[in-house]
């Protein structure tokens, strides 16, 4: 009896204490996410259309898709060129406090995005300081302030931390042991990396990719800031449908477009990273 | 604990250093005792510190072909650290390792004729059973048809038939273990290293291991080196244990001399129960115990020498009081199956008895001790030495 | 032992470098825009020396005060109520099956994964279509939204680790399950609660995205009054007003980061 009465209110508090967040995940995260469908598959009058979805496949839209999935391929390529001896370095480094990585990635964050973004115009700009620098060592000028490879290289910059963590994450969860035991049934260091660390480190790579890749392809602000008005992403076509066009039926179906690859990156992560080994914190 | 472990010895294939055993040994295991076998590892003059630490300080040690030797003492005594530097993960900071008579102190683990079993075994999770065990032979570039070969029957020896495709995650602690046994044998090192490959199991299934160990060795004929902190695992399967304390070897010596004879008190305390007593050595064979005068056979001590004195609680007899060379009454008493554990009070120490008699709390008995079964210890000499002796 | 050790230490020297050149790949900009802050000249362009004036005038800007004032206060009651919602949820999802977890913990992804994009014009179209006023409470709900999962990515692990035994073992002891909550389990995932609302905190701070689809008209953030402020120029004030925040956090970092450090004792054992 008594035992009964206490899994009931077991339950009962179980159900207390989620339901708030379940009552906010459905109003704020579920029914928004229909809301973008719902404007995406109608037209002004309510009236269902894929119009709004097709609408991607005009030149300028699809030209706006097409230059966005290869600047944020390259971004996140980089991102992992990058990240990847980084992460194994820091690893290696044996910083005794894990927080201590974390939180210098984090650290540039307290700084506001906008204006480190901007930094790089500063930074980049004709007259700036990396080519002040590149003057005084006599090199050739470099100049790529409002051209793609700028806007390049603002999502490395953003992103990076975010291909850094996982890795750094998953590299750092590998029991020295099993390196050890590699090498000891004579793989040499090149082999252990390739057979055993690597491998091991596949849920990271994907995480950090999907961290990387989502969010170049979809912003509006880097291209914004570091690619004059010219380049045109399909972050900034979205976001000119709403804010100036205001046409949020064209801009939710494009929406629905870029939904598509962002839900293809969630299965992938899903599948290679099951029990969540390659989280970033 | 240690009680019944005397029927039950290993045979002594090998002692380092002169021994003086004439006791009864048993033959249980492998058919040979021949006495010396072939040095197949030297550890010469080891050191090493971490941090400034010193674990290990000046260690030699000579390992034999084809022998079981367990590395044993408590936590931090430095026996990981000898087993890491025979399997190359660390480097000494001085001193040589010579294998089979080759300097291989800074020789890679890849390079080395040795395979580990490491603690927690250490499988590759995103490998299959047959990939884990196929890893080394791999690297080294055998036909398919050899690591078949050698993957079925590595499978046999560890009696896990069938489990190719299985993933590592999905096996027992125990399973596991012996696949990383196999995986490290497929390899046919001369020398298996082996770091406490039981302590994550339960006592049972431990139990059951050892004799898989102990099989596994005879039918491979290859050296094992195992390091643990579990006295019982190392007598139950070594043919010569050394034991270890805080970067110093203490003893080496077969199970029996080890148990019998532990050469000073950190031994006697470590391995099973003991009496150890402050005693003084009034001339040979003869010694005086809390006042009383006790018959022993060693000589050599010198004469009204402050010696310690072991005597194993399986050794100590209960008689009647005025049959007893001292005198003492019972205070404790434990019923623990195959005997009754007493302590009894006499002279101002308590003495801790095993005994199949059983005398109530409060009996007045009398104290004996066979001759034999009394083993004296010289008292260590520099504070040092002491130190390394009695800190576990 | 030489040449092996000679390499090893151009490795290292070479890994030393290269952290280093990463490193001041990602603080460059900071430095920058620390410089720009002192810089007496109004443009970016040029460096007309050392000047606090941009400190000085920062107060008398009623705009980015009201602008600061607006980022601080959404920040800290967003994260402060993902925390209470999303430590609750963590409970009560701990408790769950497999599968139900594994849903909610789905959904509870969905906007860390989601392009903020389209998180931002998903939460605009529910606000537009129900008829919510924008303004200061949009903005709010919307970052609670995305800060919850930060929340949740934080204590879940802690959580889980939490021995089920020992919140029995206090409720065995007598204590109500509410204390046996607070007194044991709380302390336990403490930690996790902090740098989630740490992470909230942050997250809320150095938005922009879903801010600029969900704020009204009138109420500015840091962020949006800078992204108005792009084509004229930033106010150097801005510049100020940056440093002073990224100083005043980096101090408080090293300041925590010191303080365990030395009451910890180092473990003597093998390595």
């Amino acid at each position: 009896m008594k035992d009964n009465h206490q899994l009931k209110t077991n339950k009962l508090t179980g159900q207390l204490l989620s339901a708030p967040y379940l009552l906010w995940a459905v109003i704020f995260i579920l029914v928004p996410l229909g809301m973008v469908f719902y404007y995406g598959l109608t037209d002004k009058t309510g009236a269902f259309t894929v119009d709004n979805v097709v609408a991607i496949m005009s030149a300028e839209h699809a030209k706006a898709l097409w230059l966005s999935i290869g600047l944020s391929l390259v971004s996140t390529l980089i991102c992992f060129l990058l990240a990847y001896p980084l992460a194994m370095i820091l690893a290696n480094m044996n910083v005794n406090q894990h927080s201590f990585v974390v939180l210098i990635f984090i650290l540039p964050m307290w700084m506001n995005f906008l204006l480190r973004t901007l930094a790089w115009q500063t930074l980049l700009e004709k007259t700036g300081v990396i080519n002040n620098i590149l003057q005084f060592f006599h090199l050739p000028a470099l100049n790529i302030i409002n051209t793609p490879a700028a806007i390049i290289l603002g999502m490395v910059y953003n992103f990076l931390p975010f291909m850094v963590l996982p890795i750094y994450n998953s590299l750092v969860k590998i029991d020295p042991n099993v390196v050890n035991a590699a090498r000891d049934l004579g793989a040499n260091g090149i082999q252990t990396f390739f057979k055993i660390i690597f491998p091991l480190t596949i849920p990271g790579v994907i995480s950090g990719i999907t961290m990387v890749f989502v969010p170049a392809l979809t912003t509006f602000v880097i291209s914004k800031l570091l690619g004059g008005s010219k380049i045109l992403l399909i972050g900034n076509v979205i976001e000119e449908e709403f804010t100036q066009a205001g046409n949020w039926h064209l801009g939710s179906g494009l929406s629905i477009v870029l939904m598509i690859f962002i839900i293809f990156n969630m299965i992938i992560s899903a599948i290679f990273d099951k029990n969540g080994e390659g989280s970033m914190l | 604990m240690g009680q019944h472990t005397t029927e039950f010895l290993t045979p002594r294939v090998f002692c380092s250093h002169e021994d003086t055993t004439t006791k009864k040994i048993d033959m249980i295991h492998t058919p040979e005792v021949t006495a010396m076998k072939k040095e197949l590892i030297n550890l010469i003059d080891i050191s090493k510190s971490f941090d400034g630490e010193s674990v290990l300080d000046e260690l030699n040690l000579s390992i034999h072909e084809n022998e079981f030797l367990t590395l044993l003492g408590p936590s931090g005594c430095g026996k990981t650290t000898t087993l890491r530097i025979l399997g190359g993960f660390v480097t000494p900071d001085k001193g040589r390792v010579v294998f089979d008579g080759q300097d291989i102190t800074s020789l890679p683990p890849n390079k080395r004729q040795l395979n580990t079993v490491f603690q927690k075994y250490a499988l590759f999770t995103h490998m299959n059973i047959a990939e884990n065990i196929a890893f080394g032979l791999k690297i080294k570039n055998k036909p398919q048809s050899y690591i078949n070969d050698k993957i079925r029957y590595a499978l046999k020896l560890v009696n896990l038939e069938g489990y190719e495709r299985r993933m590592p995650d999905s096996l027992s602690g125990g399973q596991q273990q012996r696949i990383a046994i196999a995986r490290a044998i497929v390899n046919e090192p001369k020398v298996l290293l082996l770091d406490e490959p039981l302590g994550a199991l339960d006592l049972k299934l431990r139990q059951d291991m050892q004799y898989e160990l102990i099989r596994l060795k005879n039918e491979l004929g290859i050296t094992f080196i195992y390091v643990t902190h579990d006295q019982e695992e190392a007598l139950t399967m070594s043919d010569t244990i050394v034991v270890m304390n805080q970067g110093y070897i203490q003893q080496i010596g077969t199970p029996e001399t080890i148990y019998n004879e532990p050469e000073n008190a950190f031994v006697a305390d470590f391995i099973g129960d003991s009496n150890i007593i402050d005693s003084v050595m009034i001339e040979d064979k003869l010694v005086s115990v809390l006042g009383a005068r006790f018959a022993c056979v060693d000589t050599g001590f010198g004469n009204n020498k402050p010696v310690d004195v072991v005597i194993r609680p399986e050794d100590v007899e209960l008689v009647k009081p005025e049959e007893g060379t001292i005198q003492g009454v019972v205070s404790h008493l434990i019923f623990k199956g195959v005997h009754y554990e007493m302590e009894v009070m006499a002279n101002g120490f308590e003495w801790l008895v095993h005994s199949t008699q059983m005398f109530p709390v409060g009996t007045k008995v009398g104290i004996r001790v066979n001759p034999f079964n009394i083993q004296i210890m010289n008292k260590p000499e520099s504070e040092d030495e002491e130190a390394a002796a009695i800190e576990g | 032992m030489n040449p092996g050790k000679k390499r090893r230490t151009i490795k290292t020297t070479a890994q030393k470098i290269y952290i280093g050149l990463i490193f001041l790949f990602l603080y460059a900009p900071i430095l920058t825009l620390i410089m720009l802050s002192f810089n007496a000249s109004r443009t970016r362009a040029k460096w007309d020396g050392f000047s606090l004036k941009w400190y000085a005038a920062l107060f008398d800007n009623r705009e980015i005060m009201q602008a600061l004032w607006n980022t601080l206060l959404i920040a800290f009651v967003s994260s402060l109520a993902a925390v209470i919602i999303g430590t609750a949820a963590c409970i009560a999802v701990n408790r769950m099956g497999r599968k139900k977890r594994a849903v909610i913990m789905g959904i509870t992804n969905i906007p860390m994964l989601d392009a903020d994009i389209v998180t931002g014009i998903s939460l605009m179209l529910l606000f537009i279509s129900f008829g919510f006023k924008f303004g200061l409470g949009t903005i709010l709900l919307s970052h609670i939204t995305f800060c919850i999962p930060y929340v949740m990515l934080c204590v879940m692990p802690r959580i889980r680790q939490v021995d089920a035994s020992v919140y029995e073992a206090a409720m065995d002891l007598g204590a109500s399950p509410l204390l046996a909550f607070f007194k044991v389990v709380f302390p336990d995932i403490l930690p996790g609660v902090l740098s989630g609302y740490l992470m909230a905190f942050t997250m809320s701070l150095d938005d922009f995205i879903i801010t600029h689809f969900t704020k009204g008209a009138g109420v500015d953030t840091l962020s949006t009054k800078i992204y108005t402020e792009v084509k004229k120029g930033i106010k150097p004030e801005m510049y100020a007003l940056s440093t002073i925040i990224f100083v005043t956090v980096l101090l408080l970092l090293l300041l925590v980061n010191r303080t365990p450090k030395q009451r910890t004792p180092r473990s003597a054992g093998q390595p």
